[in-house]
């Protein structure tokens, strides 16, 4: 077993077990620190993949911006930390039921599928990582092939931005 | 990196998924859904990245993951301003207790 393979589960299992953590939790505070380690090993999945761009965006935005967010919408809702989780049995069963389908499902089709080999497309038409960054290549196809959805992408964040304003003020009238 | 192949990162990523779902249906609080839908919406940019690196490292996926990953932000913040509504008209967050369209 190289080193590769090592990170590889050592990452995985980090972030399947604090996410187990993040939904089974009955602290919300606790389950929002375990989604930290869940998306900062996510970002470690990344770099494995040779995504150092999206390993740093991901911690940039996702750390940083979103799961701070997520904080204060707990700590601005919340009086007493302890929230207990209100479902009755047959919920949960039938809950638990339809979700064991889709399960099985998945990871049936993920292992009766053998060793996926996804046809190597070099050569042909495309862009390709062949340098030590992909930062180049992202800001290429960013203002080349993609610029559509790049410009869509700033109007939605400005839109996001005023709306999220608009919703969360207290309104004077009421 | 020849015995880690696309189906491990597949896996991690249909667990990451039935973790989200699991948080979406069986938790009452809206923070909560939320969270579940970040987890979603990473195992959804798992895949991207992988199917891109093992493809003989296509560029595309991480610009559709980078797209991803901006709309998941303007997502949280729209909903985290909507729990906060939420909380200021009912005084709780338990999505099965908001049963009113109007005030």
């Amino acid at each position: 077993m190289n080193i590769y393979d090592l990170a590889f589960y050592v990452l995985a299992f980090i972030t399947i077990l604090s996410a187990v953590i993040v939904v089974f939790n009955r602290n919300l505070v606790y389950s929002a620190y375990s989604l930290l380690f869940t998306l900062l090993s996510i970002s470690g999945l990344y770099v494995l993949l040779l995504a150092d761009f999206i390993a740093i965006v991901q911690i940039v935005v996702y750390v940083g911006g979103i799961l701070i967010l997520l904080l204060f919408g707990i700590m601005l809702t919340q009086e007493q930390v302890k929230v207990p989780v209100k479902a009755n049995v047959v919920y949960i069963a039938l809950s638990m039921l339809s979700i064991g389908l889709i399960a099985a499902f998945l990871y049936k089709y993920l292992f009766t599928a053998g060793n996926i080999n996804l046809p190597n497309l070099s050569g042909q038409q495309g862009t390709f990582i062949s340098g030590k960054s992909t930062i180049k290549y992202i800001g290429n196809e960013l203002l080349t092939n993609y610029v559509l959805y790049f410009e869509l992408l700033g109007m939605v964040l400005l839109i996001a931005l005023i709306g999220a304003t608009t919703i969360a003020r207290k309104e004077n009238n009421r | 990196m020849e015995h880690i192949t696309l189906n491990h990162f597949l896996f991690v990523s249909i667990s990451l998924f039935l973790l989200g779902l699991i948080a979406i249906i069986i938790r009452k609080n809206a923070i909560m859904v939320l969270m579940g839908v970040e987890l979603i919406l990473n195992s959804a940019n798992i895949n991207f990245v992988a199917f891109s690196r093992f493809s003989g490292n296509l560029i595309n996926g991480h610009v559709y993951t980078l797209v991803v990953i901006v709309l998941a932000a303007a997502e949280a913040a729209i909903g985290l301003a909507i729990v906060l509504n939420l909380y200021r008209l009912n005084q709780n967050i338990n999505v099965d207790e908001i049963d009113q369209l109007k005030n």
